[in-house]
């Protein structure tokens, strides 16, 4: 399915989506973070789309914003979508979890959460995955300060 | 009253929690695994992981391109090679240049000899995890010689650092082909060897036929991917999908099986091996004439946008995603890495296994500790 009819079949579903082709491979859509789990339910779910593969889940700080990349694929048609989510929120960053849509979105939200400080809604086990559980700060935030150059030398 | 139920009635059991790791020498490196169990039985395992984290993401946001190229190699270093190259291909994308055949032709055979490399090792390993020493020694006989191939030609051995964006570092070795001949000649009869010592070993077969059983639908769920995935039916090979370098110019099959357990992932490794080696000699006689690499800045600026790249390691699937504001460094650089999602497999299908059970479930997931830990 080319990315203009995927885009006409999302679009239908909710008017608060952005869509972009601009400077990337894949089509892009931006979703307001309240429709995220519903909209990716409904990836997953479509017949016509069935995004059943997530294959990369990567945090990002832009700077005032920090966000979640979903990249997905149908292993049924090949087709690709990247769904972005943004919040404002630095204090306190939360994202309902996809982790009962894609499995492997558990261990993928438990490594933002460790490195972004992004929460996951009704995520089931989120704790730090990799730093030690006393480690204070999210190391690649891009306001992190390393006063000891223990991450970077 | 029924045996069980005596037997039950009788004897009180309890869960309790032991670790497995980090210094476990089936755990393949310093992975801990928090099991927790009930007598020999497994209820649930729990990975703890980032013994060995080295925030290569973060390392990567400081580093000029051709410097991240070297720090691939540290993530999965026994797909050293495939790792380089992903990184080659996404800055290539970036910078839209198109490597010369000659390029594409020989980072697919390295390629397709680092596979075997790093499956020998696996099956090596595979081996003794059940309890066959022997293994070990015949893996290692062969292995050798491809890493006598690479530091020939690369001047290294696992870290080989052979790709270079825009092409190679230096042409290959005058005796390149003709020992990578010899390799072949020599390969095709071991791998029948192999199969003779340990595939059809009925203790072996008992070790894992029908144990730690991953279905498809969980596969793709679990974002599994490479052997992990086709030994449960999951068409999931890059080089076949989303084909690079010189794979669409070759014959070659995707090997499915589709039980999904222990001996499926086994077996599909194992007939990687042939479809490696037949991909090697269809290219090793007609690697084009011509440069070795194209020239591109002393400093390369990647154009202001995202690129991904997605590349078959010998564990599965190389993610290899970019986003450049346009200046020398990448703002953000995320690798995903296979092990880490086929990893997440593990406390699914080791469920109500035994605790040897795990083991030999583990050697076939074959993860490589550096590239959960990135």
């Amino acid at each position: 399915m080319t990315n203009q009819e995927i885009q006409h079949i999302i679009t239908s579903w909710s008017d608060k989506l952005e869509f972009s082709e601009e400077e990337s491979e894949f089509l892009n859509v931006t979703v307001p973070k309240e429709e995220l789990y519903t909209i990716c339910k409904q990836l997953k779910a479509d017949t016509n789309l069935k995004f059943d593969y997530l294959f990369c889940l990567t945090g990002i700080d832009w700077g005032e914003e920090l966000g979640v990349i979903y990249h997905l694929e149908s292993t049924t048609f090949r087709h690709n979508i990247v769904v972005k989510v943004k919040t404002a929120d630095r204090e306190n960053p939360m994202v309902d979890t996809v982790s009962d849509i894609w499995y492997t979105a558990e261990f993928h939200e438990m490594e933002v959460f460790d490195f972004f400080g992004i929460k996951f809604n009704n995520h089931p086990n989120l704790k730090r995955l990799f730093l030690p559980e006393d480690w204070e700060g999210y190391p690649l935030r891009k306001d992190y300060v390393d006063e000891i150059n223990m991450v970077i030398k | 009253m029924s045996k069980d139920q005596l037997i039950k009635s009788n004897f009180k059991t309890e869960e309790y929690f032991i670790n497995m790791g980090p210094q476990h020498p089936a755990t393949h490196g310093v992975l801990r695994l928090i099991l927790t169990i009930d007598g020999e039985i497994i209820r649930n395992v729990e990975p703890d992981l980032g013994y060995i984290h080295r925030s290569i993401e973060k390392m990567c946001e400081r580093d000029s391109y051709q410097q991240i190229v070297h720090l691939t190699d540290r993530m999965d270093y026994l797909s050293s090679h495939i790792n380089n190259e992903a990184v080659c291909l996404v800055v290539e994308k970036g910078l839209e240049i198109e490597v010369p055949e000659r390029v594409k032709v020989i980072r697919t055979i390295i390629a397709e000899l680092t596979r075997i490399a790093s499956h020998c090792l696996w099956w090596g390993v595979m081996g003794m995890d059940v309890g066959a020493l022997t293994t070990y020694f015949y893996a290692f006989r062969d292995r050798e010689m491809i890493n006598d191939i690479f530091e020939e030609t690369c001047g290294a051995r696992l870290t080989m650092n052979y790709n270079i964006p825009g092409g190679l570092m230096f042409d290959i070795h005058p005796n390149f082909v003709k020992r990578v001949k010899d390799f072949i000649t020599h390969f095709k009869t071991k791998i029948p060897e192999y199969d003779r010592l340990l595939t059809g070993n009925v203790i072996f077969q008992k070790r894992t036929k029908g144990i730690g059983v991953l279905t498809k639908e969980d596969a793709i769920s679990f974002g599994a991917s490479g052997p992990v995935a086709r030994g449960s039916g999951v068409s999931c090979d890059i080089r076949k999908i989303h084909s690079y370098s010189a794979y669409d110019k070759v014959n070659f099959n995707e090997v499915l099986f589709s039980e999904g357990d222990s001996l499926s992932r086994y077996k599909v490794r194992i007939q990687e091996l042939w479809e490696s080696l037949s991909i090697v000699e269809q290219l090793i006689d007609n690697i084009p004439e011509g440069d070795i690499k194209i020239q591109t800045k002393a400093v390369i600026k990647l154009p202001k946008g995202e690129y991904y790249q997605r590349v078959e390691t010998a564990r599965g699937e190389l993610g290899v995603y970019v986003n450049s504001t346009g200046t020398k460094n990448p703002y953000r650089l995320k690798f995903r890495s296979p092990g880490f999602s086929n990893l997440s497999v593990l406390n699914k299908i080791a469920k109500g296994s035994k605790i040897g059970d795990l083991v030999a479930i583990m050697a076939t997931i074959d993860i490589v500790v550096p590239d959960i830990d990135r």
